[in-house]
């Protein structure tokens, strides 16, 4: 680990060379989490590998639970959580799948953990690569999804992430691309602990188990009469994230110098034409948005880091002025639409009556690399008008 | 109703008439006087004591789903040690669970085991009602062989349950358990007896408790306790336990009545009466001599 200390305008801030693993396992450390329930699975592994080697040179007091699959780690997460603990964990594809009764659980207690996905895709075939079916697949399940493109903001959105969960009562995601973003050495400017500590505060929940003194019963019974309120509260509440997550994220830019919003948007103002995407491929679409805006192209790029709850109004907004887009997914959804591509014509149809044609391109699967020429061909194919209904595939 | 019974799980909570859960329950958190909380898994016993807005517990718990009680015990364990570390809470619980033998044998057995072997400090407690009786009374790997249930009836070309129930006991006494018993709801004071001692060990222990089902076993409300001590006295359901690898029984009947006895107190089990089925009975009776008879040894060993 390279490791030097800057000071820069009364800011202090480290720049380590991480991986994108290792920049969550730091995260996490300095966190301070209680509890940490986890099962090995590629690419997640680096996460827990790192943080298990800081508990055993006593860098961290976390309770660690070798739990003996996904489905008990998210099981115990509810448990420690649930108890009053801070608690977190982390895993990929088909651990996530493994979780994914308890996921909806842990979000309808409104228990507030923080998980890292590495995303990887889901078997069979069997695959241990980057892509999002996995967290696509958890969509709907109550948890925050963020996703970041990089190992620095892997790291920055970890913090995001656990305030928002832990000011809001709910669960949330922190994305990473799998081996992209996992395992990619990258620079990443760490905070000081003491600022980290700051920053993230104390975990102090108003209920929780063992408080001896004010015992309460967790995982009730709702019938017909009961449910259907508790979801609408679940969904009301939801719907106030939005906001709490760029407060949040102002705060964060105080500590940090670094800013962050609901998405990214790259030379945008002007653009005619634009992509949407999500994860690390944004880095190699705003390099041939830079390229093609040197030919003169008037084209821009949209990366979404709050993609759970939606920002439909906010994308609509957004990407109103453009009149060509193309959605790049990197999951399917098969016998239908793409995920993201479903949520940007979503976004749009509220926004604007305008006619906007809109693309869906499918790209990345099973870690299948995707390079400048790929995303080139995508303007290109909104320059020509090479636009339909159909879905076309980045191979 | 006795307040010190009531202290814990409250009267008001839905079990069937005739259900021997709530005994069980109270009995085993009757017998510490130090704080509980308990996790639950989906069954019976979580179904009628927390619909909603209601609750019976008067202590702290949790239910979260049906396959995974050890596993969130396991979490609660692991919050309750760090934040007694730091300072954050003062007061030790006694971590139990509660599940029935579906929660149990079948669906939770992975994080069960899982649980047994991590080491943490918490005490389960199997109701084994032989089936999945909150769903209706399918088979389950608890149920008895030749037993009848909804979804391996006995018919013209069954006899019920082709197979031999699983032998829970021996499988967590492999996990090298400290403490594990087996109980009876109508023998309460060997339950709370065990149950005591089982509270008082540091680490896992375990209680397989049977809980004869009005319900699904087909006998009148009234009887549940004389079925569970003809569960005993036909040597169906010896007492023994297990501590630190050593045997002892508690109770077995050393002129065991035959266990037609047990057998024809329940509907599920009437269709064994018939002269075609006489080898099924014989078949029970066997493996119920053969199960003391290991017990007998175990102890000597």
């Amino acid at each position: 680990m390279i490791h030097k200390t800057y000071s820069i305008q009364n800011t202090k801030y480290n720049i380590l060379a991480l991986t994108g693993g290792a920049a969550a396992a730091e995260a996490l450390r300095q966190m301070e989490p209680d509890v940490m329930a986890v099962y090995p699975i590629t690419p997640q592994t680096p996460i827990i590998e790192t943080f298990a080697k800081m508990k055993a040179d006593g860098k961290v007091e976390t309770e660690i639970i070798q739990v003996e699959s996904e489905h008990s780690a998210m099981s115990a997460v509810v448990g420690a959580q649930a108890a009053g603990a801070r608690t977190v964990t982390a895993t990929s594809s088909q651990g996530l799948a493994l979780m994914h009764e308890i996921l909806y659980i842990a979000a309808g207690l409104r228990l507030p953990s923080l998980m890292y996905v590495s995303s990887r895709a889901l078997s069979a075939p069997l695959n241990i690569h980057g892509e999002h079916g996995d967290v696509m697949a958890v969509r709907d399940s109550g948890w925050v999804q963020i996703f970041s493109e990089n190992a620095q903001q892997a790291y920055d959105l970890g913090f995001i992430g656990l305030k928002l969960a832990e000011k809001t009562r709910y669960p949330v995601i922190a994305v990473m691309d799998g081996f992209h973003t996992s395992h990619t050495t990258e620079r990443v400017e760490v905070l000081e602990d003491a600022d980290a500590k700051e920053f993230v505060g104390e975990y102090s929940p108003e209920k929780y188990l063992l408080n001896l003194e004010d015992p309460i019963s967790l995982g009730a019974l709702a019938l017909q009469n009961t449910y259907f309120e508790f979801k609408l509260d679940q969904e009301k509440g939801f719907s106030k994230i939005k906001n709490e997550y760029k407060k949040i994220c102002s705060e964060f830019r105080k500590t940090s110098g670094r800013s962050y919003k609901l998405f990214d948007s790259y030379k945008l103002d002007d653009a005619k034409e634009a992509i949407v995407i999500l994860g690390s491929t944004a880095g190699t679409a705003r390099e041939v948005v830079d390229k093609l805006r040197d030919e003169g192209r008037k084209v821009g790029l949209l990366s979404i880091h709050l993609f759970r709850p939606f920002p439909y109004k906010e994308v609509g907004k957004e990407l109103a002025h453009i009149k060509k887009i193309a959605v790049l997914d990197r999951a399917m959804s098969v016998g239908a639409y793409p995920p993201l591509y479903t949520e940007i014509v979503n976004s749009i149809y509220h926004a604007t009556s305008r006619k906007i044609d809109i693309a869906s391109y499918i790209y990345g699967l099973g870690g299948r690399d995707t390079f400048q020429k790929d995303i080139e061909k995508v303007f290109k194919d909104l320059e020509e008008g090479e636009i339909s209904e159909k879905i076309k595939y980045l191979k | 109703m006795n307040k010190k019974l009531t202290e814990k799980l409250a009267s008001g909570h839905s079990t069937c008439a005739g259900c021997g859960i709530p005994a069980i329950v109270r009995t085993v958190l009757g017998a510490t006087d130090e704080p509980v909380i308990v996790a639950n898994a989906t069954g019976c016993l979580e179904v009628t004591t927390t619909i909603y807005p209601y609750t019976a517990w008067k202590v702290p718990y949790i239910h979260n789903a049906f396959e995974n009680a050890a596993a969130t015990i396991s979490g609660v364990e692991a919050a309750q040690k760090i934040l007694l570390k730091k300072g954050k809470i003062q007061k030790k619980a006694k971590l139990v669970v509660f599940g029935g033998d579906g929660g149990t044998y079948d669906i939770g057995l992975q994080s069960l085991s899982g649980a047994l072997e991590r080491g943490h400090d918490f005490l389960y407690v199997c109701y084994d009602n032989g089936g999945y009786m909150n769903t209706g009374g399918q088979r389950s790997g608890a149920t008895p062989y030749g037993a009848s249930t909804e979804t391996e009836p006995a018919g013209e070309q069954s006899f019920g349950k082709a197979k031999q129930r699983k032998d829970l006991m021996e499988i967590v006494a492999a996990h090298g358990v400290k403490y594990l018993a087996q109980a009876c709801v109508s023998n309460l004071r060997d339950l709370e007896k065990k149950a005591k001692k089982a509270l008082e060990i540091e680490g896992p222990t375990f209680l397989l408790v049977l809980q004869p089902c009005t319900q699904v076993w087909k006998f009148p409300t009234s009887q549940y306790v004389s079925v569970g001590k003809l569960a005993m006295e036909t040597n169906f359901w010896p007492l023994y336990e297990i501590e630190d690898g050593k045997y002892t029984i508690n109770y077995t009947n050393p002129n065991p009545k035959p266990i037609e006895r047990f057998l024809e107190t329940q509907g599920r089990f009437k269709h064994l009466f018939k002269p075609e089925n006489k080898h099924v009975i014989e078949e029970i009776q066997k493996t119920v001599d053969a199960n003391v008879e290991r017990l007998v040894n175990k102890v000597k060993e």
